[in-house]
This record gives C-alpha cells, structure tokens and sequence, in this order.
C-alpha cells in the first residue's frame, strides 16, 4: 500500500483511502455513494444537513465531516440507515414549501433526486406550511425561502473576488434564513446569480430569465438517479 | 307553494356542481341553476410568483386540459418578455401549435367516444349500467380499441413537445423549449404499426360518421334537444378562418351579424364584462356593449363553426360545407350539433397535426425570441372547450401582482344554466313528481358542453346525481338518487 494510504471497510468491503479525506470523498473514490446534501466538492464541510449519516461501530456520524482512520468500518447500506435517509428527506420536503411541478430546478434538483432514490411516495410526516417570503428585489438573483434547507452552500461557496461574504444566514431555529448582502455591488451581478444558481441543491436561489430552457428528458436526473455516476466507477476500481 | 329541485353530483374529486330547479305553486319551473365551485381561489394563488412559474403552475388548474393553459399563459408570457405570439421563431409557433392540435385531437376524442359516444351508441335513455365507456368496449371493441388509439396518438404528440403527457414544460415566454426529434417524426408518421398520422385522420372522419348516422335516424331529437338562440365567440385567422391557436376575437348574434370581429384580445376588457351572482362561484361574463340580459355568448365548437368563415384543411373544410348547408348558412345554435363540430375539429387537428410533421420547421431552427419587457400581458387561445383567456400583471421584480382568468367553461356558463332550464321546462313542467329520465337528460345537455366540472369527466360513463324536490321549508317531497357507475 502506497504511503498515506489507508484501508477501511465499508458495508464489509474493503477499500484503500487517502489518510485525511473524510468518509464521503474516500466512499466516492471507491464508487460507493454516499447521499450528502450540503456537502460541495471542495468546500470546507459543514455537516448541516446529516442526509450523509453512517454508522461507524455503535455511533451515527456525519460522513462528511468524519476523517477516514486505519481499519475504520462503516455501515452505510443498511435498511436502518436507508429508513432514516428517507425520513430526513421527507421532513426536509414538509418543512419547507416545495412545489415540484413548477419549480425551476425540478429534474436538477439534489433533493427530488434523493427522494426518487428513496422511493419517497409522500411525506408521512405533516406539512409545516411555514409561509415564507420570496426575494426577487435583485436584479439577477430570486431568493425562493420557501425551498431552502439551510445547507449552507451558498454561504461557503459563492464569494465576492475580494473573498469576503455575499450570503449569510440570519436568526436561529425555525426562523434561520439565508440573507444577501445588497450593499455589495457583486451581489447585483449575473456571475453571482449564475454560480449561487449552480451550487444550490434546490430552487432556492434561481437566476432570473432561464426557467425550463432544459427540456423534461434532458434534465440531469431525469434519465439517471443521483449516485449512479459516483457507483458507475466501482467496477473500474 | 314554490319548490326546489336540487341535482347534486356527488364526486370523488373536488369540485362539482349542482343544479338547482325551483318551482312555482302550478310546478312551472320558475329558475334553473347550475352551481359551480371550481377555480376558486386560482388568480390569488400566483401572484407574487415570479412570472415564468405561470405556465407552469396554471395547468394546475385543470387535469384535462393542462395544456391549454400552458399554452395561453406562454402567450401572455410572450408580451412580458416582448414579443407577439405571432412573433415568435417558426419553430417556435409550429412547435406549439403541435402540442396544441394534439391536445384539442385527444381531448374532442375523449370526450366523444369516452363520454359522449356510450348515449349515442346505446340511446339516451338507455340503462346507465350499460351507457357508458365499458358497454362501448363490450358491444363495440373495435371502435373502443380505435378511440384508445387515438388518444394515445395525441398524448404522444403532447410528450413531444412538451416533455410529459400531462404538466410539461415545452413553452417559454417568448418561444419554446425543443426541437421535435426526426426518430418522434418517424414514430408518429409510420413507426407505430397500428397508429399513426395518416390513420388518426381515416379513423376522426369515421367518428363523423358514426354521430352522421346517429343524427339521421335521431333528426328530432338531435335538432330539438336544448337548442336555443345565442350570440357566439371565438378567434379566427386575419382571413377569417378557423384558427385554434391565434387570431383575433370574433363576436356574432344569433342572425349571423358581426358584434365584433378582429379584435385584439389584449383589449378584451373592453368588450366583456364578467359579472359576478352570488350562488355560483363561476362568473357570468357577457359582452359590455350589449348588457348582460342580451350580451351572454357561446364558446366552443358550436361557436366556432359558427364564426369562422372556412376551414384551412380539405377534408374538414368539406365537412364544414355540408354542415354549414345543413342550416343555410345561418348560425347553428343546437345543442347536440356541438358534438358534430367537435368531430369537425377532431378531423381538422389530425389534418394539421399530419401536415405539421413533415414541416422541416419543427427539427431545426430558433427556439426563442426577446423583446422589450412589458408590464402587463393578455394571452387567448381557443382551448378545446372554447375561448380562454389569462391575463397578467407583472411588477419591475417580476413577480406576478395580478392575474385574471376567462376560462371556456365560464363563458358557457350561462349557455348551460340555459340548457338545464330547457330540459326542466321540458321533462318536468307541470308535474310534482321527478320523472324517469330526467337525470339523463340533465346530464346529455350539460355534457355537450364538454365541461370541465369534474363531475362531468372524472366519472366513467355517467355523472352520479341526486334530484331533490323540496317545498319552501327545504323539506324533501321527492328523492332520485344514481350513483356512478
Ligand atoms: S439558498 Fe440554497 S445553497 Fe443557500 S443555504 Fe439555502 S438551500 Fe443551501
Ligand atoms: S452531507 Fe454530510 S451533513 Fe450534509
């Protein structure tokens, strides 16, 4: 084994990983998906949204967050970890107010795809049917607060070029929302809808002016289910 | 002492109406109702909606014809984003009124085979156990397998176009999303071996005949039945011809004479006047010049054979001749010769759904045009049931702040308040009692209509219906209750 390489086991396989990576990136390495909803390639993790929990031993932890140790094992395809992935997409889907048909990103949506993953027919818990506001004030940039699952991507990944903050989150609890800062001229801007857009799980940050351009068919999951692309690579492992 | 007669269809879904039939102390009807719940709340529901989310969201509106809607809201998309629906790239155009002949192909289908052709084939007044789709696959399997087809065929072309049989997304403001595909071409003209464009048109012209036949040995019945004199509406081409998809607004009176003709329907304020009577929540619109008493109107097929001034397709146009000579000319205003020029149309979508495939517009060329933003937009299309219309306003964030719809079923409002007062003033005048078969006939007349009640539709074959006689006190003299089959 090469130097700064590791084994673990996942589900009883044996996979090499990279000393450091956390569970997720050394899972995908290995074609074994891992569901994760506010982890981002190659942001800084922020365990949010604990769609990624894994049994290591006797303990749940966010396999985002958790680096990778030598001979580590870890649960992640069990029935009971597949039952409580569902049920964190359910409660996801009634906490907030999300109108699949019409929505923008329907068939690019990180969230409608897990939730076809799962097999989630409908929620089995009630809806909240929490009001909330919709932002469309900036130029490029609709703020939807009713879609957001407060994943924090937006905040960690999409940056003024000086690299200060454009997005934030206000309030705590039930009544945390993601703000924008207007008085950066940057938050005005289409590159800045584009990307916030693009690193978005779900339709709460769209850019104005694109809706339905990608015909039903052609959209990212309308012909794959999500993970399909990282357990495509197993057999090449 | 006055009575009422309550008809109440009873539905599994949301949404029904009721018919209400007073009576005076001789049991002359006095009044006929049709009460309406549907569409309640809709206009509320999008505003504060960014704009594009309209076509999306307003197919909600209505699980059988979706795509009427999608396509009238695009059109009034089309003046947000600046451009006239007429406008638009050819592709654009061509694409979407694909998806709009097949949605008007398998929804006249549906209605006629599917819900109107079980009271032709087996008589009206026949057992309701057999009156229906299921009786017509067991007495009829080969016209059954037929009507399966079709329908099918025009679902096709709308997944085609839009993506989805039911709440795609084909149409953006301003254009249209895709191409058509040369392997969906080849499907629909010669893939399939049991269906495809040419047969659809073989297999409308023998529904025509098939209502034709029935007309000749029913000629009474089918000229009498809850016909009446009305003014009539609908969009026609710049030359006057019937065009289901764009045109201006044509108004007519019973005589033929021009109310209004080539109006632009962003101006449709204008000329209606929707008017709100407090026990129906479906407006009663009528044209402002001529007040509500004598302003209220027609849509549909029957109006639309009786505006337009031709048929841009041979074979529908010959049938359009002999159904025009049938009444010399003049506008046709019986009832149960709406299913006669829905098979019309029928045969008119298959032709240009035919003629439109092998137009090279629909594989390549521009999807999508822009224009100026504009605040307001009013979009109008002949949906399958008549003239519909959506109206919108839009605010400098684009989030929708208004929004007005004149939906087909609407117009005919009082058209078939009108029928339910023919048959009661026919089948009950002067008796105490509900007689045998009035629910049927209740039904037949408010079924020509094609209504989007979901009543009328949703259930197989017959709508399930309850007649209440009541005195003054609401005490119940007499009771007929059918259930659904
Ligand atoms: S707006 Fe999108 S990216 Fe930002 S926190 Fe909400 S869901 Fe996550
Ligand atoms: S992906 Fe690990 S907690 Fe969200």
């Amino acid at each position: 084994m090469e130097q700064g390489h590791i084994k673990i086991n996942i589900d009883g396989r044996e996979i090499i990983a990279k000393e450091g990576q956390s569970i997720v990136q050394a899972a995908r390495d290995n074609g074994i998906f891992i569901p994760t909803l506010c982890d981002f390639k190659s942001l800084q993790p922020a365990g949010t949204c604990r769609m990624c929990l894994v049994k290591v031993g006797e303990r749940y932890v966010s396999a985002c967050t958790t680096i990778v140790s030598q001979g580590m094992s870890v649960e992640n395809e069990s029935v009971e970890l597949k039952e409580n992935r569902k049920s964190l997409i359910e409660m996801l889907f009634v906490e907030g107010n999300h109108m699949c048909p019409s929505c923008e990103k329907s068939g690019n949506c990180q969230l409608q795809a897990l939730a076809y993953r799962y097999q989630m027919t409908a929620p089995r818990y009630p809806f909240s049917f929490t009001q909330r506001k919709i932002d469309a004030s900036l130029p490029y940039l609709v703020v939807e607060h009713n879609r957001c699952i407060q994943c924090l991507r937006c905040v960690r990944g999409v940056k003024a070029k000086d690299g200060h903050d454009i997005f934030g989150f206000i309030d705590r609890g039930g009544a945390i929302h993601i703000s924008v800062d207007t008085t950066d001229t940057e938050a005005a801007t289409e590159v800045i809808a584009q990307k916030a857009m693009d690193i978005c799980p779900v339709g709460a940050l769209i850019k104005k002016g694109g809706a339905y351009r990608v015909p039903i068919g052609e959209r990212k999951y309308d012909n794959e289910v999500i993970g399909s692309d990282v357990e495509k690579e197993r057999d090449k492992v | 002492m006055s009575r009422k007669i309550t008809i109440e269809p009873i539905t599994r879904v949301e949404g029904h109406g009721k018919v209400t039939i007073k009576l005076d102390d001789q049991n002359k009807v006095s009044e006929a109702r049709l009460h309406v719940v549907e569409f309640r709340g809709f206009e509320r529901f999008v505003q504060g909606r960014p704009y594009w989310e309209a076509s999306v969201l307003v197919q909600r509106l209505c699980g059988i014809c979706p795509v009427s809607h999608h396509l009238c809201a695009s059109k009034a998309l089309d003046r947000i984003v600046g451009v006239s629906s007429d406008e638009l790239t050819p592709t654009a155009d061509k694409m979407r009124r694909l998806m709009h002949y097949g949605q008007f192909f398998q929804s006249h289908v549906l209605h006629f085979f599917y819900l109107a052709s079980p009271d032709l084939l087996f008589g009206v007044n026949s057992d309701p156990a057999q009156r229906n789709i299921v009786g017509v696959i067991k007495a009829f399997p080969e016209l059954a397998k037929k009507a399966v087809l079709m329908r099918k065929f025009g679902q096709e072309i709308i997944q085609a176009t839009a993506g989805k049989k039911i709440h795609g997304t084909g149409a953006i403001p301003g254009g249209i999303n895709r191409h058509l595909t040369v392997k969906e071409k080849d499907h629909f003209i010669s893939g399939a071996a049991d269906y495809n464009a040419n047969l659809m048109v073989d297999w409308a012209l023998e529904g025509l005949e098939l209502f034709k036949s029935y007309h000749k040995k029913n000629q009474t019945w089918v000229d009498g039945f809850a016909s009446f004199e009305s003014n009539y509406m609908s969009l026609v081409r710049k030359d006057g011809a019937l065009d289901l998809y764009h045109g201006g607004l044509r108004a007519i009176d019973s005589e033929g004479n021009k109310i209004f003709d080539h109006v632009d329907y962003q101006e449709y304020h204008k000329y209606i006047t929707e008017e709100v009577r407090s026990w129906s929540y479906m407006k009663f619109p009528f044209f402002t010049s001529l007040g509500p008493s004598k302003g209220w109107y027609r849509v549909g097929p029957l109006a639309r054979l009786n505006t337009c001034d031709f048929i841009p397709s041979p074979l529908a146009q010959k049938e359009f001749e002999n159904y025009k000579a049938y009444t010399s000319g003049k506008p046709n205003g019986n009832s149960m010769h709406m299913h006669w020029a829905r098979l019309i149309e029928t045969l008119h979508a298959a032709e240009m759904i035919r003629d439109l495939l092998i137009d090279p517009d629909l594989y390549s060329g521009e999807l999508e045009k822009k224009g100026s933003r504009r605040s307001e937009g009013v979009g109008v299309l002949e949906a399958p049931r008549g003239t519909l219309f959506h109206h919108y306003k839009v605010d400098e964030n684009d989030l929708i702040t208004m929004c007005n719809l004149i939906v087909s079923t609407t117009s005919n409002n009082e058209a078939m308040n009108r029928s339910v007062k023919w048959v009661a003033d026919h089948v009950l005048d002067g008796q105490s009692e509900i007689p045998e078969g009035m629910l049927n006939q209740v039904e037949v007349a408010i079924r020509a209509y094609d209504p989007c009640l979901s009543c009328a539709t949703h259930a197989v074959g017959q709508m399930p219906l309850i007649v209440n006689l009541e005195d003054e006190t609401g005490k119940i003299l007499d009771q007929k209750v059918r259930d659904g089959v």
